[in-house]
């Protein structure tokens, strides 16, 4: 009974989601704003109907129900119940309607955050994203519905992938999706932009805050996910260029590249047809990750079961969609008034400019990347994966001027800056970020790679400009900062900090891939990693071969780790769970291999020096975009929304704009 | 109209068409390096008797199909019906290679899951994996009358893989004489 009254909501759902979209357009074009009206009951009736929607697969999972096909195939009774609920988005069908559910929680944000804008935009905005949301709800009902039943039912479910019971699997796939979905009202507010012939400084102010926030959501998703990869998959790595890993960087370079350019439009009234088409791309991005996933047109460790008809459909709503939006982006951008003045090389527009080429230039290398498999396919040089090393070489060109401008984004100004000025703030911070650049990882690694260092002194450079930036603002004047400030330093800061962990694991990273007796040990990065033995233990749904390995740094016993693997009873799926020594300056990670005969296990233990830099940095870059989303000036429209009837306030709302980075 | 407006629309339909292409191709299909090449020699033990072993002679003289399976790959025991059913359909023997497993395990996996196999051969090393390339389990190969390898299939054979290629190329090549 439950599932079906799921399936009902899903229906409703479509049937709102019909309502928000065309209603409002039509209102639009026929020139009866009472129609636009209905676009908001609409957005949250919609919201409803798909949490009721989300809540009954959700029960479904919790109570065990077989009879439903998706249930029994992705749960288990053995299975704790939070995996049961991380289950509930483990595979396509429930993925997807997460995916909706979020699409349809943005909608409720922008009724409940836009009152203060003229209804034609929020109206606008919302018909927009329910346009969106009915693909997708047809896509559902169509080729996906996550309620279909089986009768008789099994009595046992088939469990959830293991690989994916892990606590990361929990979060990462709810923020990754907050962060594609989110950017869905970028996306929206460029089509409304488009549709009313407007770009101008009111504009990105609305649009800038909900770009930050899915940019924040999505830098938040894809740590996670690094992270979750790091520890699950027993490989030591982080980041796997992975199709699609590739799949979610793409729309965060292009949603980066966004918000800087947003920045130049709201202060400077220039790109502004640069700027929607940015928006328009984050969006088509991240339905190009669902294709991606979803299709099986490439290989990855991510995909799930596919079926060719649902990647026809999503090729086809990715062309719609894109497609709808480009003609009218072809036929509307060059109306667009356009600012006539030069950008100065050495101004920040000028910097942000060149930002934003660096950001896109990286997508596309991405992008060609991941698709050159079926490019290469189709053009008969045979079938070939593009693995780590293309990626690699391409990319790092491509950062490390990145890494550099960001030194200066804070002691550019507008318009125009003086190379003097340069040179007086910042020779103090390139020369300490050299002298950190040699100094940190001769006293904390030992050995030297070049690359590395420089890549350290890179870092450092992204973190020193941004402080001397902190500390020239608060000298003796000004100690309160606008949060935005705060923000983006914070972010740039955690971009240097991500480098240096980047640069420091890559460089002087080792890993040593041996057999081991109980008793025996080996020396790795200054520390002696004693193998003690092995023990069966017994989980909730699988049995466990637990080794214990003791870490020494000299007479000293640093701490006892435990790798294990798992063997899981339903699907006898054997995996890896790294035993790992965490450390600010490094990890000593442990992944047991095989067992082979008299007691002896293969053993791989790897040396990770910095590794928690990499995470670190972006978090640190998240919570910059947190801090920087938090500025008064996001809020104080909100505030004066509250009280519209005060002339005075609204004035004063205008008149005090902070002057916008 | 100013024209690097329809540069991104022009993007997108390239990509669109490239998608499209990659959607008419089955990645899981990969053409194996040894392909109409004879089946690289073996000599392994079977899984019912280690002093009994079984070489490639075993592909000569009749049309068969080698199946990698292991009892820790989960993906084999949605294949293991279906391998079954080519058989039944077809009448060709398959070979199955234990690929980097335990006898015990393997034993009991093939009382659980049903045994489609004319003779399990045990590659307990993954040496003779190595030379059939096998990339991951399971993989599946067409084997013709001479020992030559006709066909491969990586990944769990699908029923439309099945039904619209394994079973009418096994067809053809037992017709074939």
């Amino acid at each position: 009974m439950i599932p079906e009254l799921g399936h009902l909501a899903l229906v409703l759902a479509l049937m709102m989601a019909l309502v928000q979209s065309l209603w409002p357009l039509y209102g639009l074009a026929a020139g009866r704003p009472i129609y636009m009206r209905l676009a908001a009951p609409a957005a949250l009736g919609q919201f409803l109907m798909l949490g009721v929607a989300f809540a009954a697969l959700a029960w479904a999972f919790y109570v065990n129900d077989f009879s439903v096909v998706y249930v029994a195939d992705n749960s288990n009774t053995n299975l704790p119940w939070f995996y049961r609920l991380g289950a509930v988005w483990g595979a396509h069908e429930g993925s997807l309607l997460l995916w909706m559910t979020e699409l349809a929680a943005w909608s409720l944000a922008v009724v409940l955050a836009s009152r203060s804008l003229p209804r034609e935009v929020s109206s606008c905005v919302l018909a927009v994203m329910g346009l969106v949301s009915v693909g997708f709800l047809v896509f559902t009902l169509a080729t996906s519905n996550p309620f279909t039943r089986q009768f008789p039912a099994p009595g046992q479910g088939r469990d959830l992938n293991p690989l994916l019971q892990d606590p990361g699997l929990v979060f990462h796939p709810p923020m990754l999706y907050m962060g594609y979905v989110g950017f869905s009202v970028a996306f929206a507010f460029a089509i409304t932009a488009l549709i009313t012939g407007r770009v101008d400084s009111a504009w990105t102010r609305w649009t800038r805050p909900w770009t930050l926030a899915a940019w924040v959501f999505l830098t938040i998703g894809i740590t996670l996910g690094s992270w979750w990869a790091y520890n699950e998959l027993g490989w030591g790595g982080w980041w796997f260029w992975d199709p699609v890993e590739n799949a979610s960087f793409m729309p965060w370079l292009v949603g980066t590249a966004l918000i800087h350019s947003l920045a130049v439009t709201e202060k400077r009234g220039i790109f502004q047809s640069w700027t929607v088409l940015l928006a328009i791309t984050a969006f088509a991005l991240s339905l190009l990750g669902t294709f991606l996933v979803r299709s099986g047109v490439l290989i990855s460790v991510h995909a799930f079961a596919t079926d060719p008809a649902r990647g026809v459909y999503i090729l086809g709503l990715l062309a719609g969609v894109v497609g709808g939006s480009l003609l009218l982006y072809a036929w509307r951008a060059p109306r667009f008034a356009t600012g006539t003045e030069p950008v100065a090389v050495l101004s920040r527009e000028g910097l942000l400019l060149l930002n934003n080429i660096f950001l896109v230039v990286a997508a596309a290398a991405v992008l060609i990347g991941t698709l050159y498999p079926i490019l290469a396919d189709g053009l008969g040089l045979g079938r070939l994966s593009v693995g780590p090393p293309y990626f690699n070489k391409v990319f790092l060109p491509l950062t490390a001027p990145l890494v550099l401008l960001v030194g200066g984004a804070a002691t550019m100004a507008w318009k125009r800056t003086r190379p003097v000025v340069l040179t007086s703030r910042l020779w103090l911070p390139a020369i300490l970020a050299v002298l950190v650049g040699v100094g940190l990882p001769l006293f904390t690694v030992g050995t030297h790679a070049v690359v590395a260092v420089a890549g350290c002194a890179l870092g450092s450079w992204a973190i020193l400009a941004a402080f001397e930036d902190i500390v020239r603002r608060t000298r003796g004047r000004r100690l309160k900062l606008p949060r935005q400030i705060i923000g983006m330093t914070l972010a740039h800061v955690g971009v240097g900090v991500f480098v240096i962990g980047v640069s420091l694991v890559s460089g002087f990273g080792g890993e040593r891939d041996i057999r081991m007796r109980p008793g025996q040990s080996l020396t790795i990065a200054g520390h002696n990693v004693t193998f003690n033995g092995i023990t069966a233990q017994q989980g909730p749904n699988y049995v466990a071969q637990v080794g214990t390995f003791t870490l020494r740094q000299g007479d000293r016993v640093v701490s006892r780790i435990h790798p294990a693997k798992r063997r899981y009873d339903d699907s006898d799926a054997v995996m890896t769970e790294s035993g790992i020594d965490r450390d600010v300056f490094g990890d000593i990670y442990v992944s047991l291999g095989d067992s082979l005969e008299d007691g002896a296990w293969s053993v791989r233990v790897y040396n990770r020096p910095f590794v928690r830099w990499i995470w670190a940095g972006g978090f640190l870059a998240a919570l910059g975009g947190l801090l920087a989303l938090s500025d008064k000036r996001y809020w104080r429209r909100r505030r004066r929304r509250h009280e519209p009837h005060d002339p005075a306030a609204a004035a004063r709302g205008h008149a005090r704009r902070e002057p916008a980075v | 109209m100013r024209w690097p407006v329809v540069i991104p629309g022009l993007v997108l339909i390239g990509l669109v068409a490239m998608l499209g292409y990659g959607l008419t191709r089955q990645p899981s299909i990969l053409p194996s390096a040894l392909l109409d090449r004879p089946a690289p020699a073996f000599n392994l033990p079977t899984l019912a008797n280690p002093d009994r072993h079984v070489t490639t002679q075993a592909l000569q003289g009749q049309v068969s199909l080698v199946n990698v399976w292991a009892s820790w790959c989960v993906a084999c025991r949605a294949e293991s019906s279906r391998v079954a059913e080519i058989t039944q359909r077809t009448g060709v023997p398959v070979i199955g290679l234990n690929y980097k497993d335990k006898r015990p395990d393997a034993t009991r996996w093939l009382t659980v899951f049903g045994n489609p196999f004319s003779v399990v051969a045990v590659d307990a090393s993954g040496r003779v994996g190595i030379d059939w390339g096998v990339a991951g389990v399971p993989e599946t190969f067409v084997v013709d009358r001479q020992g030559v390898i006709r066909y491969k299939v990586v990944g769990a054979i699908t029923e439309q893989q099945m039904n619209q290629r394994l079973i009418p190329i096994l067809n053809k090549l037992k017709s074939a004489s």
